[in-house]
């Protein structure tokens, strides 16, 4: 057992572990932030994306330990109390979601994404740069709208600041 | 995953020590490939030594002709490094088309050529590039370090600090690409030195893992064009075989992406 002490959405938590333990399990069973999701757990679908220090990573393939002094996002942390981050919204209003499984993963990579491309985003790259989320409802094509939406509005909402 | 104890040492020695009070310690990289075996239970090292944190190890130098990666340096920070992007562009390719941007964040050189899987890209780079792999204990020139799958020429506990590759002439890496795992199905590297030198090695084609390809090698230093190999044949002897393409298919990728690669090279 480990004593791992990370800053999770803002807050520094600490937890109690067995060094075997995945981020993932950390954040879902240790700190009940269940909105990060188990897919594949083979580091393949990325249903488990979150940011580590601004890294949009796989958690299912991180220990806890590895993460352990680190700055941790996670879909939960993305809002501002009611008012959904940017890319939520463009989820949001270009349905981009069906069952829902995949979208933490997706809109944690697509904010990277976005992060990564600032201002000069096409179809062409999301698509790329979406290649280790997958999503068995939309067939992407939603997805890639409400992330090149995103990245419009991401620009004003940043512009605004 | 079975039950083990985790370490996250400051220093390669001290990562050394904390190696040898283990009774079966391994060490972690960047996680992507040690992990996932962890999981299936197909590794189960008493401890697991943690090198992804150890500043020494992390960092990319370019000085005259050789470009220098440190072994922690994430394939991430390789593709967008200025260095390497105008010293051997090919290698910030390779690392553009290797896993996905979240593997990309996470995955190391070293640890990449360390496991040395026979579809992995790095080594076909390192072997073509004739690389030197520099450890905690000596230095080991590429066609040396790689001993067929999953194997190198690494003692128990010793460490990969950096890798050396000399700034040829002109370099260039195709593959073609896994689309769900993303590993080369069969990659090749092709480097024409400064000397004057043709180097070409394949990955995702030989049973042995990374190979060099001396047919193709002669044909490119009598002329360096992708139609120089319209008439080359690779043997498909000791080619892998599984669900995704026989023998012969990959023979047969070996020279269609040396083409594609010589191309790129320009």
């Amino acid at each position: 057992m480990s004593t791992i002490k990370l800053t999770v959405n803002g807050k520094a938590v600490s937890a109690d572990v067995e060094d075997r333990t995945l981020l993932v399990h950390l954040l879902r069973e240790n700190l009940n932030l269940t909105g990060t999701h188990v897919g594949c757990d083979t580091s393949q679908c990325g249903a488990c994306v979150v940011h580590i220090d601004g890294r949009a990573v796989k958690s299912c393939t991180v220990l806890a330990g590895q993460a352990a002094g680190s700055n941790v996002t996670t879909i939960e942390g993305i809002s501002k109390g009611d008012e959904l981050h940017p890319m939520q919204l463009a989820f949001r209003d270009n349905h981009g979601l069906q069952c829902g499984y995949c979208t933490p993963g997706m809109i944690m990579s697509s904010i990277d994404i976005v992060h990564r491309h600032a201002g000069k985003l096409d179809e062409e790259t999301v698509r790329q740069e979406l290649e280790g989320n997958i999503c068995r409802c939309t067939g992407y094509h939603n997805i890639v709208k409400a992330v090149l939406d995103a990245a419009g509005r991401m620009k004003v909402s940043q512009a605004a600041e | 995953m079975y039950e083990t104890i985790y370490h996250r040492p400051s220093s390669v020695d001290e990562a050394v020590a904390l190696f040898g009070k283990g009774s079966d310690s391994k060490y972690l990289a960047g996680g992507h490939t040690l992990i996932p075996v962890m999981k299936q239970r197909l590794a189960a090292p008493s401890d697991v030594i943690d090198l992804g944190k150890i500043k020494e190890l992390i960092g990319i130098e370019a000085s005259g002709d050789t470009l220098t990666i440190k072994a922690a340096t994430t394939y991430f920070d390789i593709m967008q490094s200025a260095d390497v992007k105008k010293s051997i562009p090919a290698i910030a390719y390779l690392t553009s088309v290797l896993g996905d941007p979240a593997v990309r964040y996470r995955g190391t050189i070293g640890g990449s050529i360390a496991n040395n899987d026979p579809a992995a890209d790095f080594p076909a780079a390192l072997v073509s590039l004739g690389a030197t792999v520099k450890t905690n204990k000596r230095s080991i020139a590429a066609d040396d370090f790689f001993k067929g799958l999953f194997t190198t020429a690494l003692e128990d506990g010793e460490i990969i600090t950096q890798v050396s590759f000399p700034v040829p002439a002109k370099a260039g890496y195709e593959k073609m690409r896994h689309p769900a795992s993303r590993f080369a199905l069969t990659g090749v590297f092709v480097t024409k030195t400064k000397a004057g030198d043709v180097r070409v090695a394949a990955t995702g084609a030989s049973q042995n893992g990374v190979m060099r390809v001396p047919v193709i090698e002669t044909a490119l230093k009598a002329n360096w064009s992708a139609g120089a190999l319209d008439s080359v044949k690779v043997s498909d002897s000791g080619m892998l075989a599984d669900i995704h393409g026989s023998a012969a298919y990959r023979a047969n990728l070996v020279k269609v992406m040396a083409q594609r690669a010589v191309t790129a090279a320009g």
